[in-house]
């Protein structure tokens, strides 16, 4: 998109669009940062504050819709617009989830918070920092328009899942030892889990951005 | 699918004035083609061509060939050429001194049928093809030119039908039109493509996009881009194309 439109007003519209969405994603990904240090520090204010923040991710998820149904009806957009516009309504809804998978970690994290600690975090926070750089790398090849930094992003959604699986085989195993061990050990599965789902949504977010620019749909094995 | 109209390297010329450059392009038979592109890129000039319309203005000349069923029109009679290549143009031209029923028939009277029950059975078969005849059928008798614009010109287009064409041309068909009516002209569209292969120049990317199966898009009397339209529409490949549909300018 190198040119700009002749209506400077739709060009405003767009960039309108990619700016909200912007907003979006980067308070998505604070809330993500936050829920994983409330979860490290055992600090349930940061976990409150993260599970407050979500209802501003839910209103600018309606901001978003209400101006790419008005984009979509009054402009009539088509090739990379249309697809930009697309790509946009899909990506809020990826977002809007994970910030409620935030919200989630943290109110696992206060559910953590009521006994001690089980054993010192080693895995987790290296799959929540996973999790986030993928966020981050998403949404900066939506930005950038690159498709190729989406591709790179699908490729680490292995590591996520490994990282996940192996924090839940140590889990049962601490949990085998001692009966005590299990309502903590399955709030951290669930934990794991729900990073493991926010991983899952980034890569939604990158098959969508490779969409948005290549006008080619890869998922689910297609275009492969 | 059967190539109805193979364009092969055709180039027109209004005097020295090269309006259309070297454009190949094929028309799959009962299919709608639109053709796109900025005024003056040459579209109306490209449609004019294949019933040799272009050649009636003085100093204007055609180079190339245009198959149509695998013969070149550029070597055929211009006016048997015509009975099977109809045209409908941007505004609507009923015959003014005529009613709608001898509009409907005016090109089989001219064709030397005088036969009065197949005319009227050509009429109302014509009327009925054209979503026209529910409206008509109770003053076939009163003058074409009392109706509606967009009735007008499906009168003029029960008028091309009427002659038994295999193409229809439409030039801007809807461009003089109200919603209502262009909407009608569009569904109509749809209904022709079972019969007979339609070709469309169209300012209105919204309509190529509704009524068209291919689209091709011109710029500068050159094809830059042919595919199928909801190709074109989501994904062109040309940037030229980008550029224009999206509304953007370099």
């Amino acid at each position: 998109m190198t040119h700009i439109h002749i209506d400077k007003f739709f060009e405003e519209e767009l960039r309108e669009l990619k700016e909200a969405i912007l907003k979006m994603g980067s308070l998505v990904e604070d809330m993500i940062d936050r829920s994983m240090r409330s979860l490290m520090d055992r600090n349930g204010a940061i976990a409150e504050e993260v599970i407050r923040r979500d209802y501003d991710v839910d209103q600018q998820e309606m901001d978003i819709d209400e101006l790419c149904a008005q984009l979509l009806a009054l402009r009539q957009p088509a090739a990379s617009d249309l697809r930009f516009i697309i790509v946009g309504l899909k990506i809020t809804k990826d977002l809007e989830r994970m910030g409620d998978l935030a919200v989630n970690v943290s109110e696992e994290s206060l559910e953590l918070l009521k006994e001690p600690m089980l054993k010192p975090f080693v895995k987790l926070p290296m799959m929540g920092e996973k999790t986030r750089a993928m966020i981050k790398e998403a949404l900066d090849a939506f930005v950038a328009r690159d498709a190729e930094r989406a591709e790179a992003v699908l490729r680490q959604d292995d590591d996520v899942d490994e990282l996940n699986g192996r924090i839940r085989a140590e889990l049962i195993e601490v949990m085998k030892q001692d009966a005590a061990n299990i309502s903590r050990g399955m709030h951290r599965i669930t934990v794991a889990r729900h990073y493991e789902r926010m991983a899952d949504h980034a890569t939604n977010i990158a098959e969508e951005v490779i969409y948005m620019v290549k006008g080619r749909d890869i998922r689910h094995g297609r275009g492969s | 699918m059967t190539t109805k109209i193979e364009i092969n390297r055709v180039s027109a010329w209004f005097g020295k004035h090269r309006a259309i450059k070297n454009i190949s392009l094929n028309v799959p038979e009962k299919t709608v083609t639109a053709i796109i592109g900025p005024s003056g890129c040459g579209k109306s000039t490209l449609i004019r061509c294949i019933n040799r319309m272009h050649e009636t203005i003085p100093g204007t000349r055609t180079e190339g060939e245009i198959l149509v069923d695998g013969t070149n029109v550029l070597k055929q009679d211009p006016v048997g050429l015509r009975r099977r290549v109809g045209m409908i143009f941007q505004k609507p031209n009923a015959f003014p001194t005529m009613s709608i029923y001898e509009n409907v028939v005016a090109g089989l009277r001219l064709n030397g049928v005088r036969d009065r029950a197949k005319l009227e059975e050509v009429a109302v078969q014509s009327l009925r093809k054209a979503a026209l005849w529910e409206e008509v059928k109770d003053q076939l008798h009163k003058s074409g030119t009392g109706l509606s614009g967009g009735q007008q010109q499906r009168l003029c287009i029960a008028r091309a039908l009427a002659v038994n064409p295999e193409v229809l041309l439409m030039d801007e068909p809807c461009s003089a039109l109200d919603p209502i009516s262009t909407a009608r002209i569009e569904d109509l569209i749809h209904e022709l493509r079972s019969t007979y292969t339609v070709v469309v120049v169209t300012h209105n990317m919204q309509q190529a996009a509704r009524v068209s199966d291919q689209t091709a898009f011109m710029y500068l009397g050159e094809l830059i881009e042919c595919g199928e339209t909801k190709r074109i529409f989501t994904n062109p490949q040309e940037k030229r194309t980008e550029d224009y549909i999206t509304g953007r300018f370099g």
